[in-house]
């Protein structure tokens, strides 16, 4: 099953290569990883997206909770956060095709970034299933480049507080 | 970075001077901290563990850059597994050469991430004494490890005002100690209603200081006690209540104690794979309750119907508190049967004219003064010291996770600093003689009185076994050829030496060692077949 850890550390070089290096240690698998500065310079958040059972998902939150950088550690499951990702798609696009593309685009909630004669670049921004949906839709007009970015998330509000809160 | 040293109480470091440490070794000199020369980083940190171990404190090791720290790092890695609480301090090249490739550069800090509890790679010097005593509480407190400053030597020779902090704190790290009420009263519920409740007692014990409670929880309870090869001299050897080594080594009592019992208290153990193979078809039919200072421990290998996350020695004591005199006769009897049809097995199988190992690690042991150590190296010496040792109060130490072999001198010679009033002995055998025996020099100049023993059977005796059980019996490079005469090589380091060949001699070679003033190193010529005590090497299992 998929759930999302929300973890939050201090901002030391280093802890990047530390926690990624602990999943592939311990044979844990990533989905996805995105970290960036939280509203305190000091502490950043990583977002990662794992899969496995409840025992190897309790096994990751005990061992990140164990690293002395890692100041708070919450897993999610499905439906408890909000979740984003973005993609940046790089399609081709002759005149005859960059109507259909539009379109679809447009059903996705996706809009174009930039434009040049044989080629599209859309942007999306949405839940990783969107996103991923759209990259299929799209497989058909020949893909050239896909960047994302990781899903990042927050607690959904109302049902605790997931603030930085960190004493 | 010395003033930090003193600030902590330390006493004696253990290291290996090179270029990158100089300006730290340049004030150590000025110093009361007293500093041993080992003669290769490697030993710096096993005497360090050993040290450790010997007395509870911090054990502290030190070695330069690039090839000095990476020697340190088999036994910074051994230290870890082993939870002993060490400082390792490296020097480091010059912070602006740092990332060039420079002269006896290595990224240290980065090659020790899954194997240090935390580093540091100190940028700026006025963080030192911060550093110090973070890492210090760090490496003692919650579930104990090594930590690693990593020092570039610019930094070492920036001056600063210093102040050492009186306390560390950090947001990230409040390990837990006492355990939780609802879990301590679920537990007492647990142990009052079974029927045949065992504890199995692991390194932990020594960890958290919780030898005499364990004893007093178990006799009041009247609950038997198995130990894991970490947590042996846990429980005093001939204790009623003691029912041996559990494990792909240990007594066939304690392995079918543990099949049989029904509730099982796990103490300070992480259930390794040597120790118990199958935990979760262990598990099946029984509660399972876990206590651990680290709750990554609990629930990792085998799952816990009870886990308790905390100091063990506060743990059981709140389970103490509140538990009341137990009777298990039948349990006890059962089991107890089971230890004396084992005890006469082995003595019908014993030889009487070749030199048996576990007879005689049994003879030294029980002769030691109360309080000795004993230090076993890795391989059939180290199981043949496992099934041999039997001491009233005593520690056994051996790299039991990492199973790094040349352990043991360096190890005792740490111990034997720390606690010069002990008998500290050291059982190796050819193998890992060969890996440490530079280590005797550090010995004599020490004048550390260890009493070293060298089980002799010119070959590598433990993969000698595995290669006859699992691999059809082709040797492969086992054969010790070319090991030195080790009276000449007592001799060259002037040391006293006696050699034993058979049963008979033993009571003359546990004399000889313990009459000795000052170290001494008796040589034990073991045949090359003799097995492993309760070795149950299955095929492929022996990985």
């Amino acid at each position: 099953m998929k759930h999302t850890i929300s973890v939050l550390v201090e901002n030391h070089a280093g802890v990047l290569s530390h926690i990624s290096g602990l999943f592939g240690r311990r044979g844990f698998n990533i989905e996805s990883l995105a970290v960036g500065v939280t509203e305190d310079k000091a502490v950043s958040r990583m977002t990662i997206v794992a899969d496995g059972d409840e025992r190897t998902i309790e096994q990751i939150e005990k061992q990140l909770n164990k690293l002395i950088d890692v100041i708070k550690v919450r897993v999610f499951a499905e439906g408890e956060v909000i979740s984003r990702e973005l993609a940046l798609i790089k399609v081709t696009a002759t005149q005859s095709q960059r109507a259909e593309v539009m379109n679809i685009l447009k059903v996705m909630d996706a809009r174009v970034v930039d434009l040049s004669k044989n080629t599209l670049t859309a942007e999306i921004c949405a839940e990783s299933g969107r996103v991923d949906q759209t990259v299929e839709l799209l497989r058909p007009y020949k893909i050239k480049e896909v960047a994302r970015t990781g899903t990042v998330a927050l607690q959904k509000s109302g049902d605790g507080d997931n603030a930085l809160n960190l004493d | 970075m010395v003033r930090s040293l003193e600030a902590e109480g330390v006493t004696t470091v253990f290291g290996y001077p090179g270029a990158a440490i100089c300006p730290f070794y340049d004030s150590l000199a000025g110093s009361s901290i007293h500093h041993v020369l080992v003669r290769q980083e490697q030993h710096a940190g096993h005497a360090a563990s050993g040290w450790a171990r010997a007395c509870g404190g911090v054990g502290v090791c030190v070695a330069t850059s690039g090839p000095g720290a990476l020697n340190l790092m088999t036994a910074i890695a051994t230290a870890y597994m082993d939870s002993i609480p060490l400082v390792a301090i490296t020097g480091q090249v010059s912070s602006e050469l740092l990332g060039r490739d420079s002269f006896q550069e290595a990224d240290i800090t980065g090659a020790c991430v899954s194997f240090t509890k935390h580093r540091y790679l100190v940028n700026d010097a006025r963080t030192l004494p911060r550093i110090f005593k973070e890492a210090f509480y760090l490496a003692s407190t919650g579930r104990k490890g090594p930590v690693l400053i990593d020092v570039p030597i610019d930094v070492q020779r920036a001056s600063l005002d210093f102040e050492y902090p009186e306390k560390a704190s950090l947001r990230s790290y409040n390990p837990n100690v006492k355990g939780h009420a609802v879990q301590i009263r679920r537990a007492l519920e647990a142990l009052e209603a079974a029927e045949r409740p065992l504890i199995c007692a692991g390194g932990g014990v020594f960890g958290a200081g919780a030898e005499r409670t364990l004893l007093d929880f178990a006799e009041r309870g009247n609950i038997p006690v198995i130990t894991t090869m970490m947590g042996l001299g846990a429980m005093p050897s001939e204790h009623p209540l003691f029912m041996g080594m559990l494990g792909m080594f240990g007594s066939r009592c304690s392995n079918r104690a543990l099949a049989e019992c029904d509730t099982l208290l796990i103490a300070g153990a992480r259930v390794g794979d040597r120790a118990m193979s199958t935990p979760e078809l262990l598990a099946r039919d029984k509660t399972v309750i876990h206590i651990d200072i680290d709750p990554a421990e609990i629930g990792k290998n085998m799952g816990a119907s009870i886990p308790i996350v905390g100091d063990l020695a506060l743990v059981l004591g709140q389970i103490y508190e509140g538990m009341s005199p137990m009777r298990h006769d039948d349990w006890l009897s059962s089991l107890n049967r089971w230890r004396s049809e084992e005890s006469a097995e082995s003595a019908a199988r014993r030889d009487e004219n070749s030199f048996e190992p576990v007879s005689f690690v049994r003879a030294l042991t029980s002769a030691m003064p109360e309080g000795g150590i004993l230090v076993a190296d890795v391989g059939q010496n180290q199981l043949w010291s496992a099934a041999g040792f039997s001491v009233r109060h005593g520690r056994f130490l051996t790299s039991g996770g990492m199973g790094t072999m040349g352990y043991s001198l360096p190890a005792a010679i740490g111990a034997k600093l720390a606690r010069p009033e002990k008998t500290v002995a050291a059982i190796c055998g050819d193998g890992a003689l060969q890996m440490e025996m530079c280590e005797l020099a550090t010995m004599v100049q020490e004048r550390a009185a260890v009493k070293y023993v060298v089980m002799r059977n010119s070959c590598l005796g433990m993969i000698r076994e595995i290669q006859d059980k699992s691999y059809g019996g082709r040797h492969t490079a086992i054969e010790l050829d070319g090991l030195p005469d080790i009276g000449k090589l007592a001799a060259a380091y002037g040391l006293p030496y006696m050699r034993i060949s058979e049963n008979s001699e033993t009571p003359a070679g546990v004399k000889f060692l313990l009459e000795t003033e000052g170290p001494a190193v008796l040589e034990c010529v073991v045949p090359p077949e003799t097995a492993t005590a309760g070795g149950r090497f299955k095929g492929g299992s022996a990985r």
